[in-house]
């Protein structure tokens, strides 16, 4: 014992501070973490990074002109292959689309459309939906009928099918997929936030907030949303993925993203003819970088909910 | 028993009467079902016909009327399109998209429950891990991706299976000759669509059942029969399997009917003409009555499968019917 009080004060608070943060760390998944990182590097800095512009065709040297169209000159010359194929350039790495213009840099713009729907989307989502579920917890009787009942109903239809029709109404358009995907998918919070609150609200220092007279905006906004932010960060990272898919199905139908621009799930749409004519690798790049987008969402998720819920632990 | 079925039947009434209205809400709220058909700068006297052929000139409460009694009628809707009632359509292409239902449940159980089973058992072995990596690959790959590769590889590197349609596999016309042999006709054409369907489930379904197992397997009356001194092969093939199976399988009903509903994508992809096609049409054609008819089709189907579930569940556990 006294050893060890003897001790203590020479470890210093510098390499106690690293150990702990390093046992904290030692756990985070770095592969997903490190995709997730270079996909976001990438889509910010995608104005600075790409090669070519994402919506004007790539000029052709004078070559692939002649091998192409057999003329010296040419506006364009669409579906060049990737670079490790007869007939790809390094100047275009991934080749060009049936436009002409550069794959690696659509994708790479594609990318920023995917978290930037994703992301919004999701958090308008979480918002709308943990103050719904908090309001419904607390509150009680008819604001927890009411608001539960519309809960179940919203929860009935598939996301996807009910996305579709909203899409419907609201025509194509980037913001108009992120409203979409913040009115499907907050019925997943509220339910989830609602059973955490019911349980919050009996406890002691809730109970004491009342008898001090706090009133209940305070209650709810200093007191039961801090606390249910565990359960919404495990949500909202679990939902990104969700979120990610369904804007590229939406876009592959035609109703999410509109045309010129490169969302990954339009990109490969468009490029299913191409499939047909043998030019296998242009549908399946924009599908790799989906995969592993909601991949490593996924797996940063699942993580977090093990470290943040213990009672899931082996689940 | 009597009144627990009285009692979900009320609450599954309410939950269809909120869908309807949602549905209701939210496209009159959140966009113009007009804007679907006259693009912007339209004629405004075409905008004006349309709104009043659709009632939409109305005020609200009268629309509101005017829906829930034609659904009450059992009338979802007409096309523009084809000019039938969306009800027909949707029934004449149900069967197709049963079938691809019914043959993609089939591989997400047999992809998921048998990985589940041993992942469970094996906790943290390469099993597990290699069951979890199979889930997360299940749940982050979309369906349609995995449909295209499908494509790539086995209809075009290898031309083994056919690309895309139906063949003579799915039903095209409601022929009653045909109605038998229709389920066991020309599975070629649907392997690919209903693995590219299943493999999304099948991660879900994997986690499921391995928690369902876990949860078993800790449990008290598996360490009695353990303590009994049966042979631990029995004791999960026996004891364990079954009662693990009542979330698997409590779970793989709805998702039998989530697939019908989720499959519009694939659908489109493999050209299979069931009713996610129709929801495709229905926005390709910018036929408003269409999709929304289609998407209330789909909301009924599912609260009365949920509601099927909830009775049988009553009736098989007594403990769920004396709760409520």
């Amino acid at each position: 014992m006294a050893t060890v009080l003897q001790r203590a004060p020479s470890i210093g608070g510098f390499s106690r501070v690293v150990r702990r943060s390093y046992r904290v760390l030692a756990d985070v998944p770095t592969i997903p973490l490190l995709i997730l990182g270079v996909l976001a590097f990438l889509a910010v800095f995608a104005p600075v990074l790409a090669p070519h512009s994402k919506l004007t065709p790539v000029t052709p040297t004078a070559e692939q002109c002649q091998a192409k169209f057999s003329m010296a000159s040419c506006p364009y010359v669409d579906n060049v292959p990737p670079f490790w194929m007869p007939g790809g350039t390094l100047d275009t790495p991934l080749g060009t689309d049936f436009l002409g213009r550069d794959v690696l840099s659509r994708l790479m713009y594609g990318a920023r459309i995917s978290l930037v729907v994703a992301l919004t989307g999701t958090l308008f989502a979480g918002a709308i939906g943990t103050l719904l579920g908090v309001l419904a917890g607390y509150m009680g009787k008819w604001w927890d009928q009411i608001i539960m009942r519309v809960t179940d109903a919203w929860l009935t239809l598939p996301s996807l099918v009910f996305a579709i029709l909203l899409s419907s109404v609201r025509g194509p358009g980037l913001w108009n997929v992120v409203v979409i995907l913040a009115l499907v998918f907050w019925s997943r919070y509220s339910r989830a936030v609602r059973g955490e609150v019911l349980s919050l609200r009996e406890r002691d220092f809730v109970k004491l907030a009342e008898i001090n007279g706090i009133g209940k905006p305070t209650i709810i906004f200093r007191h039961l949303i801090p606390n249910v932010m565990n359960t919404v960060m495990v949500l909202f990272s679990l939902q990104v993925g969700v979120a990610v898919i369904i804007e590229a199905s939406l876009s592959f139908l035609g109703v999410g993203v509109p045309p010129p621009e490169p969302s990954w799930g339009l990109m490969m749409a468009q490029e299913r003819e191409s499939l047909m004519d043998g030019r296998w690798w242009l549908p399946v790049f924009p599908g790799i970088g989906i995969t592993m987008l909601v991949l490593s969402a996924n797996m940063l998720g699942d993580w977090l909910r093990v470290r943040l819920d213990p009672q899931l632990r082996n689940r | 028993m009597k009144k627990y079925v009285l009692v979900r039947a009320f609450y599954s009434l309410i939950t269809l009467w909120l869908l309807v209205t949602v549905v209701f809400a939210m496209v009159r709220l959140t966009g113009d079902p007009v804007a679907m058909k006259a693009e912007a700068g339209a004629d405004p006297a075409y905008v004006a016909q349309l709104k009043h052929d659709w009632g939409l000139d109305q005020p609200l409460h009268r629309q509101y009327l005017s829906f829930i009694g034609n659904l009450l009628r059992g009338n979802f809707g007409h096309s523009f399109e084809k000019s039938l009632p969306v009800r027909d359509i949707y029934f004449e292409r149900l069967p197709n998209s049963l079938k691809l239902g019914f043959a993609a449940f089939m591989i997400s159980i047999v992809l998921g429950v048998p990985f589940g089973m041993l992942s469970a058992l094996k906790v943290n072995s390469w099993w597990d891990r290699g069951g979890k990596l199979l889930a997360l690959f299940g749940l982050s790959m979309p369906g349609f991706f995995v449909g295209l590769v499908l494509m790539i590889v086995f209809g075009i590197v290898l031309g083994w299976l056919p690309v895309l349609g139906k063949g003579r596999s799915a039903l095209v016309a409601a022929d009653p000759s045909t109605w038998m042999t229709f389920w066991f006709r020309d599975w070629s054409y649907l392997i690919m669509p209903a693995f590219a369907l299943g493999w999304y489930f099948s991660g879900a379904m994997l986690r499921i059942t391995r928690s369902g197992m876990l949860d078993v397997l800790g449990s008290d009356y598996i360490k009695l029969v353990r303590l009994k001194g049966v042979p631990e092969r029995m004791v999960v093939a026996k004891h364990a399997f079954k009662n693990s199976m009542i979330p698997v399988l409590t779970f793989a009903g709805l998702n039998l009917l989530i697939m019908v509903n989720v499959a519009v994508v694939i659908e489109v992809i493999f050209n299979w003409p069931g009713v996610g096609q129709l929801l495709y049409d229905g926005l390709s054609n910018r036929d408003f009555p269409m999709v929304q008819g289609v998407v209330l089709m789909q909301g009924v189907m599912i609260v009365i499968l949920n509601f099927t579930i909830d009775v049988l569940y009553g009736y098989v556990d007594p403990r769920i019917r004396l709760s409520r």
